[in-house]
């Protein structure tokens, strides 16, 4: 059996970066998975892929960071930990230097998450529905749901 | 032409199913939004790599939609694993249920050869079923 190239080793580093950016992974670690030694692997790595896998994995979590900036309601913090970088400081710190802003400034220049969510209609009908659906006009129909009544497609998003 | 855009899974805990989705089996959130006059959380997750297709997790829902009878039945349902199932594929079984049983996921049966390929399955912590497989030329005598 041939060995694989050099390349088939580093692309399995490149793979677990991009697939457990958010867990405490370091170079070393990137390193052991590509089976070479740290000084080695971070040469070579940067040969092949044209950047410092530390850089890469850096990339990577702003990357991810910036996505949820936009499309979740989760706090700084919040992000900064999912993408597991465990100093706000620095991640704030990298964040300006890579988007030229806060993260707190990137959000507010982006529509609210919200604002953009594609909630399908029948969901918004559903959970929209008021949670008092009395009129007091009559005591039966006062309850917060027909139990007797037909089950309705409403109910169901 | 239409496409499936998300699909939906009904969970007990939305953070225990978001811990699941993304820290377990590495998906990335795609929306993450709580409304607070619906008190109503949109969260939608899906594979990193597959960016036009989703799984939404929906917490079993109360009253207006559902009477608490019909909800707690329909939270049970999902915990007795009738809640339905995702079908997964990737290139390599084998190597996603070692990886995936290294991340402490119970698997239903380990990867078993059938004559579209090889295949295994889990579940969520709600108990949704999720089928892996990877796909391989048809053979009847595989099996």
């Amino acid at each position: 059996m041939t060995n694989p190239p050099l390349a088939r080793h580093l692309l399995r580093a490149r793979d677990l970066a991009d697939s457990r950016y958010f867990e405490p992974l370091t170079v070393a670690d990137l390193a052991a998975a590509a089976n070479l030694s740290p000084s080695q692997f971070s040469r070579r790595f940067k040969r092949t892929f044209g950047e410092p896998p530390h850089q890469y994995l850096l990339t990577r979590r702003l990357e991810r960071a910036a996505a949820l900036l936009r499309t979740t309601d989760w706090t700084v913090t919040a992000i900064c930990l999912a993408v597991g970088a465990h100093s706000v400081g620095s991640f704030t710190t990298s964040f300006r230097r890579v988007f030229g802003q806060t993260p707190r400034t990137y959000r507010a220049m982006h529509s609210p998450a919200e604002s953009h969510l594609r909630v399908p209609r029948c969901v918004a009908l559903a959970y929209g529905r008021p949670k008092n659906r009395t009129f007091r006009e009559d005591s039966s129909v006062g309850e917060p749901y027909d139990r007797t009544g037909t089950r309705s497609a409403r109910r169901t998003p | 032409m239409i496409k499936i855009a998300n699909a939906q899974f009904w969970v007990h805990d939305q953070d225990e199913a978001l811990a699941f989705y993304t820290q377990v089996l590495g998906w990335e959130v795609r929306s993450d939004v709580t409304m607070e006059a619906w008190n109503f959380r949109w969260l939608c997750v899906g594979p990193a790599g597959q960016n036009d297709a989703g799984l939404v997790l929906m917490p079993v829902p109360g009253p207006p939609m559902l009477d608490p009878d019909d909800s707690a039945q329909l939270a049970e349902l999902v915990a007795k694993g009738a809640g339905g199932t995702l079908f997964l594929e990737t290139d390599d079984c084998q190597g996603a249920y070692d990886e995936l049983s290294a991340r402490g996921v119970t698997f239903n049966d380990p990867p078993t050869a059938q004559a579209y390929g090889i295949d295994t399955s889990f579940r969520d912590p709600s108990g949704n079923n999720i089928r892996l497989t990877q796909v391989l030329e048809f053979d009847p005598a595989r099996r």
